[in-house]
């Protein structure tokens, strides 16, 4: 009897302070991250235009060397091919997108640009001024070298 | 006759003095009237005038807080009449009327359901390149002027595309659709995507437009 009373004492006890110890076990977790770090998601900024940035494998998709800032890839309109498309290269002076851009996923030719490859930013990223976390030693393949 | 002399006498005075007092009355009227429109002129000519429709502020007004004009680095902004509302008071006037439309289209409920002013876009959108066109972009002229752009500052993309622009005499309309919105269903010469809907014009010469050149061999994409 006296060991029953003591197990349900002991148990409501227990319940009544779950909330407290996990809102203290939160602000510990809370007090671990320092208030500026949310600021760091905008400490990078996007590199200005520049001329084409070497690449470094064969089949890389070669990175976005200019800003992109505002440029939106709707259903209604893609603004990457307002200047990279076939009918609009020569005009913008930008790179018109290859033959690969025109092929479905069993490599069968279409006549207009790939689904797969309808949204650009999928595969060609912008550069940020960003220096890497860690130093690697990466090298881009033989044939991609210039000078060699 | 003689008892007449004294009346006519009489209501020449008050003629003299109803003119006068009509004379002054109109005056005071005209400062009223003429304040009270350029009143209601400056008041619809607000961004909170604008966005008071839901026709606009749940559509273009969303789009355009995501763009350069709402939010730049250096807090100047952009609002809605100074792109769309000539400042000048002559074109001004003329715009306002012209603007009368949209009171009708609310009425209406035009574009008032998001199907409708989809459906309805491409019609504005063209609209308002046609006035800028005719105008030269003198809205965005407002604010820009190539005289005073350094191009040395602009990006590489920028700097060509603007000595171009001045030396073929184009607008800035020509090649910054969509600045503040987004656009309507465009057919950009891709394949299927979107065949048949309007095209994009970028300011060519007719003889110029880049789709009626002939093609170099290699320019046609694979059938
Ligand atoms: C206003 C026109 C314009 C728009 C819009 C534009 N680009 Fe470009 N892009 C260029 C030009 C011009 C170059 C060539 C850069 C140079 O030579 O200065 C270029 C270069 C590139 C390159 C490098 C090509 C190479 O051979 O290395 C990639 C990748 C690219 N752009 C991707 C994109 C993507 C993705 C978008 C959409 C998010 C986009 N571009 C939107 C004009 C544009
Ligand atoms: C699935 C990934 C993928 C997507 C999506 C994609 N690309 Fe590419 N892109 C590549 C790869 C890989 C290459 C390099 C090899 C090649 O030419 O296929 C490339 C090459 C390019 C080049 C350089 C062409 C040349 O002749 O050197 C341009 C420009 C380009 N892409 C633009 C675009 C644009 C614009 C879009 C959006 C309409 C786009 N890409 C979508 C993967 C992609
Ligand atoms: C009474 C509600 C209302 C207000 C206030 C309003 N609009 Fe509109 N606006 C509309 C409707 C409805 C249409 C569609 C008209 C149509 O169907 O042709 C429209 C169309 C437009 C168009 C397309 C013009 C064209 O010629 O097709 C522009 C640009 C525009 N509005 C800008 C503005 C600006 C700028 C303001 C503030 C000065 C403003 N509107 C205030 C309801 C409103
Ligand atoms: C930086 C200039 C600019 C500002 C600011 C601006 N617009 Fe526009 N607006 C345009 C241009 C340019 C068009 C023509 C269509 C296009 O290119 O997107 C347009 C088109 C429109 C249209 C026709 C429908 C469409 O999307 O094409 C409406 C309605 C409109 N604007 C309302 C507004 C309202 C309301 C505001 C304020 C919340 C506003 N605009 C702010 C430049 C601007
Ligand atoms: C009320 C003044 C004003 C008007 C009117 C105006 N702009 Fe702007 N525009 C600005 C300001 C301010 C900026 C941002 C400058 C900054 O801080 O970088 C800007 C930026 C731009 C940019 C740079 C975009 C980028 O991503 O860097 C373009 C392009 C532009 N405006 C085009 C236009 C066009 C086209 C029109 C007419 C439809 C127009 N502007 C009307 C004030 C204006
Ligand atoms: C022949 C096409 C063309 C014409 C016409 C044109 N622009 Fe541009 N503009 C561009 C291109 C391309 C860029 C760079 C790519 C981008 O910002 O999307 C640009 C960039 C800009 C920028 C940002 C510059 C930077 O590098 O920070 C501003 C601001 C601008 N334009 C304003 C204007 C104004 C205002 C007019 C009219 C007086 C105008 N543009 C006419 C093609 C044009």
């Amino acid at each position: 009897m006296m060991n029953r009373v003591l197990t349900a004492l002991l148990t409501t006890l227990l319940i009544c302070s779950l909330p407290f110890i996990a809102s203290a076990q939160i602000l510990e977790g809370a007090s671990e991250i320092p208030a500026e770090a949310k600021s760091q998601a905008d400490m990078f900024r996007i590199e200005r235009d520049q001329a084409p940035i070497a690449r470094n494998y064969l089949q890389q998709p070669p990175l976005i060397p200019h800003a992109v800032k505002g440029y939106t890839i709707t259903k209604n309109f893609n603004k990457c091919l307002d200047c990279h498309s076939w009918a609009r290269y020569s005009e913008t002076g930008a790179t018109k997108v290859s033959l690969t851009h025109f092929k479905d996923r069993e490599g069968k030719e279409l006549n207009s640009i790939s689904p797969l490859r309808y949204f650009c930013t999928q595969c060609h990223v912008p550069q940020y001024n960003a220096q890497p976390f860690v130093k690697n030693t990466f090298a881009p393949v033989t044939t991609m070298q210039k000078g060699k | 006759m003689k008892k007449l002399k004294p009346l006519i006498e009489k209501l020449k005075a008050w003629r003299i003095t109803i003119g006068t007092a009509g004379a002054l009355g109109l005056f005071a009227a005209g400062i009223i009237f003429w304040g009270g429109f350029n009143t209601v002129l400056e008041a619809t000519n607000k961004e909170e005038f604008c966005i008071s429709c839901h026709e606009m502020r749940e559509n273009v007004y969303r789009e355009y807080k995501e763009t350069i004009h709402y939010t730049n680095r250096t807090g100047v902004r952009a609002t809605c009449p100074d792109c769309h509302v000539p400042k000048d008071w002559s074109h001004k006037i003329i715009r306002k009327i012209q603007a009368s439309k949209e009171v009708w289209g609310k009425l209406t409920g035009s574009i008032d359901t998001p199907e409708k002013f989809n459906a309805k876009r491409a019609q504005l959108a063209q609209n308002e390149w046609a006035r800028m066109k005719a105008t030269d972009s003198r809205e965005c002229r407002n604010c820009h002027n190539f005289e005073y752009m350094d191009f040395g500052e602009q990006g590489r993309r920028a700097m060509k595309m603007h000595a171009e622009a001045q030396s073929q005499g184009k607008t800035c309309i020509d090649c910054h659709k969509g600045i503040a919105h987004a656009l309507p269903p465009i057919d950009q010469n891709i394949g299927h995507q979107n065949d048949n809907a309007i095209v994009l014009p970028h300011g060519e010469a007719p003889d110029k437009n880049p789709l009626d050149k002939p093609q170099s061999p290699d320019a046609t994409p694979p059938k």
